[in-house]
């Protein structure tokens, strides 16, 4: 090319660059100003986690009747399972059992959904992350938000059950909100760790089931721990019992269920759900951030 | 010809050595079974350097250019000669494997497919592909009516507040346009954007472009279409199996690009 003599002649790439001003393309922006960005994009994390909620049963004749029917009928089959067949409840009555394992099945859906989400959320939109500029938090929170959404659809099913066996709406129910606010810092938090790692390895996608029903089993879900390990030493229910997804799930069944007092708590309930939370979701945050730039690659 | 303003060229994208790399997993043995993939695992401990199962394709290999303000750059080449992979590195979309991209402000790529759902409907899709963009509620509330009519989709009736997969593929194209041009941006970059639609709809898609084109400070534009890299073009850069063949005045590398391919 005849390109008239310049001053820019002899430069390198990166003293030219500098003397325009350019920067480095798809660089990883700082952590405030990262935050920032994101917070410019709340209202694209919003639409997207409710586009790819009402996407979900658009095809189905009952539509959207669905986000209420299919927690409705998860819950028959636990109850036919572990309430009919197996016995699980013991030391529980119905009246608190059946309440008891609901709420602990759709609480800790939404941790197993955001998971499962998460590992998916960069992965599975490739496309989406190589055509268009945003913070790609966005994503993983999108996802949990969808689930927390579809939570909030679960719980219309969850105050029926809770109500239809003897617990009526008091002044614990207000406990529901901060619950659900801990536990779904927490959820983004585990979805953005898990999004970065399935971006990496996506065979986690294949492995990850195992690993939530593990989880799943050891937290409670249904059973009451401190009744089915009375004859352990003390500290192996207490770990069981902090661990997050069994704390988020006793404070919603606290919250909701009236016979179900705060002797069934651990100790410190509330500054371990508040400590997951933050640690979690601050964590997963800058973990995730920190691999801002590479996500996309082939 | 665009001639620079005040003699002075302001480069606003400095390419340095791009390197790209795509790595394909469980794609190194023509064969797909489980054996297979066993084998590759326990095989590759020996040898170095390469990843378990993962076969790497270098599609774009040591390209250097600077862009100026007020240029308009063709990409050509044949298919899979790395076009559209050096696109979407030039916008920040694809980290290089070595070599840096410096630009000025945000490049954007024309298109949003990727963010619209096919299960929601067109009206929707509308918001939700400004916002993926980057645009602002009041942005897109403003544009809305816009971009519909210039989409044409309600020409025929309500169409609109269907959902997007009742749509023929052309209106869906003509939808994803629609919402793809509603934006300014600096620097923009069409990849073969230009050719949907009906004869109707690409005169007004190209009227958009050029519109989009005086707006922007630099654009890239690839496509296989001689004639609009000839209309749109000052400079043309043709790449052949990753690699930059010739960069120059557009005439003199498309008298030498139709010489190659034989037309």
């Amino acid at each position: 090319m005849t390109a008239p003599p310049s001053p820019d002649e002899g430069l390198t790439a990166a003293q030219l660059a500098a003397k325009y001003g350019l920067a480095v393309s798809g660089a990883r922006p700082a952590l405030r100003e990262y935050v920032r960005q994101l917070w410019g994009r709340r209202h694209f994390i919003m639409a997207f986690s409710r586009a790819k909620l009402a996407s979900q049963y658009s095809q189905a004749k009952l539509g959207q009747l669905w986000q209420v029917a299919t927690p409705l009928l998860n819950a028959a089959v636990y109850f036919m399972i572990f309430g009919l067949l197996l016995n699980a409840g013991r030391g529980m009555s119905k009246e608190v059992y059946i309440p008891f394992l609901v709420t602990g099945v759709f609480v800790f859906t939404f941790t197993q959904s955001s998971v499962m989400t998460g590992v998916r959320a960069i992965s599975g939109n490739l496309g989406l992350v190589r055509a268009l500029h945003f913070p790609r938090a966005s994503l993983p929170i999108s996802f949990a938000l969808q689930q927390l959404q579809q939570l909030l659809y679960s719980m219309l099913v969850l105050f029926l059950v809770v109500i239809g066996f003897g617990s009526y709406p008091d002044a614990s129910w207000t406990l529901i909100v901060p619950v659900l606010a801990l536990q779904f810092c927490f959820n983004s938090g585990l979805a953005l760790i898990f999004a970065r790692a399935g971006a990496k390895t996506p065979d986690l996608a294949q492995l990850m089931p195992f690993v939530m029903r593990t989880w799943m089993y050891a937290s409670g879900v249904m059973f009451s721990i401190p009744v089915f390990l009375a004859d352990k030493p003390q500290w192996v229910a207490n770990i069981l019992q902090w661990n997050p997804a069994a704390i988020y799930m006793d404070l919603m069944r606290f919250a909701l269920i009236e016979e179900y007092g705060a002797e069934n708590l651990p100790a410190h309930v509330w500054a371990v759900a508040g400590g997951w939370a933050v640690l979690v979701a601050v964590g997963g945050f800058v973990y995730f951030w920190q691999a801002e730039e590479r996500y996309g690659r082939g | 010809m665009v001639e620079p303003l005040a003699g002075q060229r302001i480069p606003t994208v400095i390419a340095d050595e791009v390197h790209i790399v795509y790595r394909v997993n469980g794609a190194k043995s023509g064969k797909g079974s489980a054996t297979a993939a066993l084998s590759r695992i326990v095989k590759r401990g020996r040898r170095e350097g390469e990843e378990r199962g993962v076969r790497k394709v270098h599609a774009v290999r040591g390209v250097s250019f600077v862009a100026h303000r007020g240029e308009a750059v063709g990409l050509i080449g044949s298919n899979g000669s790395g076009k559209s992979t050096l696109l979407r590195a030039i916008a920040g979309l694809l980290p290089p494997e070595s070599g840096k991209v410096y630009t000025d402000g945000q490049p954007s790529l024309l298109g949003v497919n990727a963010a619209l759902m096919n299960d929601l409907t067109g009206e929707r899709n509308v918001t939700l592909g400004g916002l993926a963009m980057g645009m602002s509620r009041e942005q897109i509330k403003e544009r809305y009516q816009e971009i519909v009519d210039f989409s044409g989709i309600n020409e025929k009736g309500d169409f609109i507040t269907l959902p997007m997969r009742t749509y023929s593929s052309g209106m869906q194209a003509r939808l994803r346009f629609s919402i793809a041009a509603a934006k300014d941006h600096d620097v923009l970059m069409i990849d073969e954007a230009l050719a949907t639609g009906d004869a109707k709809f690409r005169g007004r898609s190209e009227e958009r472009i050029r519109e989009l084109r005086e707006h922007a400070g630099t654009v890239f534009l690839v496509s296989h279409s001689n004639k609009s890299i000839r209309d749109t073009c000052d400079r043309v850069l043709w790449l052949e199996r990753g690699e930059l063949r010739l960069d120059g005045p557009t005439e003199e590398v498309m008298r030498e690009y139709e010489k190659f391919s034989g037309k």
